[in-house]
């Protein structure tokens, strides 16, 4: 057993490891001693609650229960594609979820933590009771909505927007339903207000739902982001109720990574941050659409593989394609080859590419592509025009031109990457199916583009072979 | 429809409007193609080479002249030329209106639909076309290449078995297309490179050749909306000469490209810099032609002066190379104007209606500008009238308004809190407040590689929410009979700890893969 005093300093350094921890992702270089530092810090913690001054007991069933989960978190981690990361990541989430409100509603149903002697006991009650239930709402709503986004990720829901008239007023409703619950529960001696707190939370449940039920398959980085930051909200909560600063820190900043990502990602689409949130994909296009000129032409991987064996600088753009496909290992063996025969290839990545901030460097590290090649949209734009060849591998929004020159287009001034100003462009799809965003992308119709259909993975692999020869 | 290409007539000018290659272009766009014999032997194409490409020989200009629809050409043409060309007759050549007035005036006469190739306006789209820089492209090239044969050393550093060669040093001035081919031709070739231009804009574009960009500390920009310098103040030029007095004396190439359009080139190099350099030095002006960036160049010639520098103000065009980038050019203008059965004159397309000078029987020049540096020229559009200064003493002002209201508010809030919280909350209240700035400012510095990496250890990290469950189980003195307590604690353990574990798992894997 330690004294609490030690526990309060033991918890102030794990603190201070998660800061480090957080802080050593600004580099490459110190982000794996930043992961160390969390993992130090974790032990620290968890050490430091078991054998702290309150523990009473119960071992046997914290030890079973961590021992378990050990094994399914790292039998999980291990198993999982690196293409299904975002998958993964926000089934994360929803366990964070679900733990705060399991928290929330053991918080509320132990009495005993209230000492009837104290003069500030009935504020104090009070306090709590709205911690508990902000806690267990904020941990709903993430526990079904990492849910719903798992599925949407996944591919088992659909990821065209759920979208119905009225549905702001009917979660503006429910809202208030929970603010009006959430005042009676708080009137409610002891563990009478377990019903107000039953209905709040199903009704919790029900908006995370529909909250990103309501979010189309492109804005999925920004919900990926967003729920992130609403786990460290929901950690943050039930430290208020139980009184733990560890808690309270830790989630604080969770929670403002997730908010700082979220914008970040709504910049690079040049979208409000509240348009994403609340669903629908922004406001409803202004004018007539412009019309599309040109026609389609497509191209067979040998005559792929002869303009690139002409080509003197590549650009490849890959996107989400890619990472369905797995298309990245064959990608750097194409890259390697061209590189080999003294082109300049670089990879230009685009913010929201993939469905998770910052998904194709992980896919591109995956398949030991070296970083200094993978450059950002911004570094690589203006180098667009003296490149011959750009290929765009499975990416489809981040390349439209639309964005740029047609303001009904509802991407009109996100920024892309300005594939077309090249010589040539060559995009792999699987077919002619708009993107992600729905929008149809006029970049195929240029007369400088080309289009190579197939699976990624399979195209690429065919080219290498012409371009072996 | 025909084209046809006519020999070219000035002996200075050894480039053809048409090389084997573009013929097949020509032919694949649905053109009959006719070309005088002997056009291409100055570029080195023989009329065997054209003929095998598909093109027909013809033996006269006059032929050329009277029965094509569309005539290429490369120098702008004589009056004996305009004096065969026939009515309604389309013409690709140089023409540069604004020197020639008068030749125009009488193209208009002839009612000849003459396109100025010199007068493609410098846009995105029209880059393709765009023979200034296609040409500009082989002069910086060939400067180097000229200045380093004159030039009486290695242009790169070597450590050999004789002895230590220090590489040339070489300046080269103005970077447009000229001035950036040849900075990346003399960098490839090993030299230590440096470059000067008023434009601050185009300091990345040198760095990214592989020059180091030299600058005045003058705050000016040369940058005007057409996308060419303007010219500058008095006190920038003093600079400017100070500037490139210390480098003449250090470098051993200089390479000038300083042009403005309509103007005679600025004089950029004077006499007291050409006698600082050191002997065997080598100056390149491109701008001979219009005068010349050195005031010693001598159009046409290369001489060495007195102290032992050579001027080289004469270049070779490469007219192979020169003649096929040209066609390229004249291939990509017909492809935009419809190629052979859609052929025509679009006088409300950009590029055509300014470049093409003369149409029917009229004199279109000078067309109406358009502007190349767009986002220079919005900028500049949107705030003409209201001084910077007043702005910015405004935008202070509100600022701090707002900051003061919102301080306000936020003391208001705090205020509440203290006033009404239980002292406890109150703490708690701080550390959280406090940590979410922490968080606010650390986040911002991840690099956006590791922003997956980054989402991972938060989730990882969020699953801190285990000392919640852990209290939870550990504080009850008799776990059974407090059974919804312990089931409830025990799961929140369990899927934090999956969390925990599955987090860091993950995001070491992931950081495994980052390599350089």
């Amino acid at each position: 057993m330690i004294a609490e005093k030690i526990q309060i300093v033991a918890y102030l350094f794990a603190s201070i490891l998660f800061i480090y921890s957080l802080g050593g992702l600004s580099s490459q270089e110190s982000a794996k001693r930043g992961v160390m530092y969390g993992i130090v810090g974790m032990l620290i913690a968890v050490l430091a609650t078991v054998l702290g001054p309150n523990m009473k007991g119960g071992y046997i069933y914290i030890i079973s229960a961590i021992a378990v989960a050990s094994l399914i978190g790292a039998v999980l981690a291990r198993k999982v594609e690196m293409t299904s990361m975002p998958q993964l990541v926000a089934i994360l989430h929803s366990f964070v979820g679900l733990a705060a409100v399991l928290v929330g509603i053991g918080s509320y149903l132990d009495q005993t933590a209230i000492d009837p002697s104290d003069p500030e006991a009935a504020v104090k009650h009070v306090i709590h009771l709205v911690e508990v239930y902000l806690g267990v709402f904020i941990g709903a709503i993430t526990f079904t909505g990492s849910i719903i986004a798992w599925g949407k990720l996944e591919g088992k829901i659909g990821s065209k927007p759920l979208l119905y008239s009225g549905r702001h007023i009917v979660n503006i409703v429910l809202v208030i339903i929970c603010v009006v619950m959430g005042v009676l529960f708080t009137l409610q001696h002891e563990t009478e207000g377990i019903l107000y707190l039953a209905i709040m939370t199903a009704i919790a449940c029900f908006i995370g739902v529909m909250l990103v039920m309501a979010i189309g398959g492109a804005d999925m980085p920004v919900v990926v982001s967003m729920l992130n930051s609403y786990s460290g909200w929901a950690a943050s909560a039930a430290g208020f109720m139980l009184g733990n600063d560890l808690l309270i820190v830790t989630g604080a900043l969770v929670g403002s990574s997730g908010a700082i990502l979220s914008i970040i990602m709504c910049k690079a689409m040049n979208r409000s941050f509240f348009s994403v949130i609340f669903g629908g994909f922004g406001a409803a296009p202004t004018g007539v659409a412009k019309e599309i000129e040109g026609e389609v032409t497509a191209l067979n991987h040998e005559e792929v593989a002869s303009l690139l064996k002409e080509a003197k600088t590549v650009v490849i753009v890959p996107g989400y394609g890619m990472a369905v496909a797995k298309a990245q290992y064959p990608i750097h063996n194409m890259v390697q080859v061209l590189r080999a025969a003294g082109k300049k290839v670089r990879f230009a990545i685009h913010p929201v590419a993939g469905r998770l901030p910052g998904h194709m460097n992980v896919l591109l590290a995956e398949a030991n592509v070296p970083y200094g090649i993978v450059l950002e949209m911004d570094e690589i734009n203006d180098d667009m025009p003296n490149t011959d060849v750009v290929m765009v591998i499975g990416a489809n929004d981040v390349v439209n031109p639309g964005a740029q020159d047609d303001p009904s287009s509802p991407i009109y001034g996100m920024p892309v990457i300005e594939a077309w100003k090249s010589e040539r462009v060559i995009v792999m799809k699987r077919s002619m199916s708009a993107g992600y965003a729905g929008v149809e992308n006029p970049l195929f119709y240029k007369q400088n583009t080309d289009m190579l259909y197939g699976d990624a993975k399979d195209s690429v692999d065919k080219i290498l072979n012409f371009l072996k020869v | 429809m025909k084209v046809g290409i006519p020999s070219e007539i000035s002996p200075n000018e050894l480039r053809v409007a048409a090389t084997p290659k573009t013929v097949k272009r020509l032919l694949k766009q649905g053109f009959d193609v006719y070309i005088q014999r002997n056009a291409g032997s100055k570029a080195n194409f023989s009329d065997k080479e054209f003929e095998e490409a598909g093109a027909k020989l013809v033996n006269t200009a006059a032929e050329i002249y009277g029965q094509s629809d569309i005539v290429l050409k490369v120098k702008e043409p004589t009056e004996e030329e305009v004096g065969m060309m026939r009515e309604g007759l389309v013409m690709l050549s140089y023409l540069w209106p604004a020197q020639n007035q008068a030749l125009i005036q009488k193209l208009a006469d002839k009612k000849v639909n003459a396109i100025a190739m010199d007068a493609i306006p410098r846009i995105s789209r029209a880059q393709k076309m765009d023979v200034l820089s296609s040409m500009a492209n082989i002069a910086g090239y060939r400067a180097v290449i000229e200045a380093s044969y004159f030039f009486g050393r290695f242009l790169n550093g070597q450590i050999t078995a004789a002895g230590k060669v220090e590489p040339a040093k070489v300046l080269v001035i103005g970077a447009g297309v000229a001035g950036l081919a040849a900075i990346g031709a003399a960098n490839s070739l090993g030299a230590i490179v440096r470059a000067f231009d008023t434009r601050k804009e185009v300091a990345e574009q040198i760095e990214s050749m592989g020059a180091e960009f030299l600058t005045v500390e003058i705050e000016e920009d040369g940058a005007t909306a057409s996308g060419y310098s303007k010219e500058m103040s008095k006190e920038f030029i003093e600079a400017e000469m100070k500037l490139f007095l210390e480098q003449a004396i250090d470098v051993d190439i200089i390479i000038t490209t300083a042009q403005i359009p309509g103007r005679t080139a600025p004089q950029l190099i004077l006499g007291y810099h050409v006698a600082a350099m050191k002997p065997g030095s080598v100056i390149v002006d491109l701008a001979a032609s219009t005068g010349g960036n050195c005031v010693l160049t001598k159009n046409n010639e290369v001489y060495t002066t007195d102290n032992g520098v050579t001027i080289v103000g004469k270049l070779n065009q490469l007219p192979t190379q020169a003649s096929q980038l040209y066609g390229n050019n004249l291939c990509h203008l017909l492809d935009d104007m419809g190629k052979a059965e859609k052929f025509k004159i679009d006088m409300e397309d950009a590029v055509i209606s300014r470049a093409m000078v003369t149409h029917n029987g009229k004199v279109n020049w000078p067309p109406a500008p358009l502007p190349v540096s767009a986002v220079k020229t919005q900028a500049a559009t949107q705030v003409p009238l209201v001084d910077p200064k007043v702005t910015a003493a405004k935008k202070a002002k509100q600022e701090s308004v707002s900051m003061l209201l919102r301080l306000v508010a936020i003391g208001g809030f705090l205020g509440l809190i203290g006033q009404f919280a239980p002292s406890d909350f109150v703490q708690h209240f701080t550390v959280f407040v406090l940590s979410v700035f922490v968080g606010w400012q650390i986040i911002w510095n991840v690099s956006h590689s590791l922003h997956t990496p980054l989402m991972a250890v938060t989730n990882a990290i969020s699953g801190i929410i285990v000392v919640g469950g852990l209290i939870q189980v550990g504080s009850l003195e008799n776990p059974l009979e407090n059974l919804p307590i312990t089931i409830l604690a025990t799961i929140a353990i369990l899927v934090a700890s999956i969390n925990i574990v599955g987090g860091f798992v993950v995001t070491h894997r992931m950081l495994n893969m980052f390599k350089k």
